[in-house]
């Protein structure tokens, strides 16, 4: 069946259109973002693309630093394809299509080194924070991979550190007020290749559509940080 | 002493503060959410759709499937691990039981209505949050139905009977607790859930339920109001 819809969205693009009337550089609108959109996570934020919604939260935890980098705490970037965002997601154990999500997104803020991981530190080679971003898809109607790194930049942007006791335990009846530092910004933003044309922001049959994909991260100085590529063979 | 004063100063039949919305998933057939004071489900209706694995299939009637998960971000402790707990089953299959009786499946032969529950934020009745989010998007599905499904918990604090309780009630230590849960059908006043933790009388379990009844009766109409208000004419 997608070969046919395949066959559709190439004739429609070599007429310039795509299935909602939108050019071939075109992000669906509104794009939104809702800070603190839940008082239980540490930072969290959701982002709408059209109609795709995105919820991200992030907890902290405290852990042993790395041997390998006493000075520095850690991140970690989990997504969940909830089965209540899109009816082909199937409940169960993560799999690679959300684990690849995760990573990409998580390549993202990692190498633009956003995070300076040693102010993260609190006792070198003893205690650190851990930073948990979750990603759940509440409404998945094409790209969640760039609402997801805008949804995990904003939940970094509204996180403040919970405070700590005297035993070093968090609190977590009172909210922090100190804020992490973010040395950047990065937003990624994906293209895909559909026979001969390159599309952003692609809806669910465009992305199924899809020979190549590339995303890339990019900062306020256009620098490209990452590149990840996937083809599918139809 | 006695419990004289609630921690939140609500009196004793006061629920927390209430928002429902219909229609809050688009790629959903039915879709709701419900906030009880800082208590938020979402829920998403697929189906009836074809049940695998198949040899689960029902020729006599389709089947009702719930699933109830907190996002990892979702408590107001530490993160909560993706993935099914004990709890998180049990609590589906509680959700389960609450719901199937209002509905008749026995037309859709070999199918499931699957239920997804998600809790974005949550401090305290979790589950009876997820099952009238769940009633309201099953008829926002439009799955026939013959009432819609209520639920809220009631309980003892100490001496006093109360409606609603939140964290600090349900850890109160000045004294004995007990956490109802309770679920109805509002029209008919039948019962679909009843749980409890802790140690009551049978008077004052006479009282709560009786207390339960009257509060499902509010849930209720904002069940409807929220309902129809998806088909208001603007």
């Amino acid at each position: 069946m997608y070969r046919e819809i395949r066959n559709h969205i190439i004739k429609n693009l070599k007429a310039g259109i795509r299935f909602d009337g939108r050019k071939a550089l075109e992000y669906r609108k509104p794009i939104t973002v809702e800070y603190g959109f839940t008082k239980t996570a540490e930072g969290s934020a959701k982002v709408t693309i059209g109609e795709t919604e995105v919820i991200c939260g992030i907890k902290t935890e405290i852990g042993k630093p790395y041997p390998d980098s006493p000075n520095e705490g850690t991140m970690m970037v989990g997504a969940e394809f909830l089965p209540l965002s899109n009816p082909e997601f199937e409940a169960g154990p993560p799999g690679i299509d959300s684990i690849e999500l995760a990573r990409v997104v998580d390549r993202g803020i990692r190498e633009s080194k956003c995070i300076d991981f040693k102010s993260l530190c609190l006792e070198p080679g003893e205690k650190a924070w851990t930073i948990i971003i979750d990603i759940c898809p509440l409404n998945d109607a094409g790209n969640l991979l760039d609402a997801s790194a805008l949804a995990a930049l904003a939940a970094l942007k509204d996180f403040r550190f919970p405070k700590l006791d005297e035993d070093g335990k968090i609190v977590y009846k009172e909210k922090g007020t100190e804020k992490i530092k973010l040395l950047c910004e990065p937003v990624e933003c994906t293209v895909i290749k559909v026979g001969e044309f390159f599309i952003v922001d692609p809806i669910i049959d465009e992305q199924k559509a899809v020979d190549a994909r590339l995303t890339v991260a990019v900062l306020r100085t256009e620098i490209l940080l990452l590149c990840r590529k996937a083809e599918i063979v139809l | 002493m006695g419990y004289n004063k609630r921690i939140d100063g609500r009196k004793n039949d006061e629920m927390r503060k209430i928002e429902a919305k219909v229609g809050v998933i688009k790629r959903a057939e039915g879709s709701a959410y419900f906030r009880i004071g800082n208590t938020w489900a979402y829920a998403a209706v697929y189906g009836p759709r074809e049940l695998f694995p198949k040899f689960k299939q029902n020729p006599g009637t389709g089947i009702l499937r719930c699933s109830y998960n907190m996002m990892p971000f979702s408590s107001s402790h530490d993160r909560v691990r993706p993935g099914g707990s004990r709890r998180s089953k049990e609590i589906s299959m509680v959700t389960e039981k609450a719901l199937s009786p209002v509905l008749d499946l026995s037309q859709y032969p070999n199918s499931v209505v699957d239920v997804f529950i998600e809790l974005p934020e949550t401090e305290a009745g979790s589950r009876c949050a997820g099952i009238t989010a769940a009633a309201m998007a099953l008829a926002d599905a439009g799955i026939a139905m013959k009432d819609l499904v209520a639920a809220v918990s009631v309980g003892r604090v100490d001496d006093k009977i109360v409606v609603d309780l939140d964290y600090s009630e349900e850890a109160y230590e000045g004294g004995p607790v007990a956490d109802i849960p309770v679920a109805m059908m509002p029209n008919s006043g039948e019962i679909t859930l009843l749980q409890m933790d802790g140690l009551i009388s049978k008077e004052k379990l006479k009282e709560a339920l009786g207390m339960a009844k009257k509060a499902l009766k509010e849930i209720n109409e904002i069940q409807k109001a929220a309902l129809k208000d998806k088909y208001k004419v603007v």
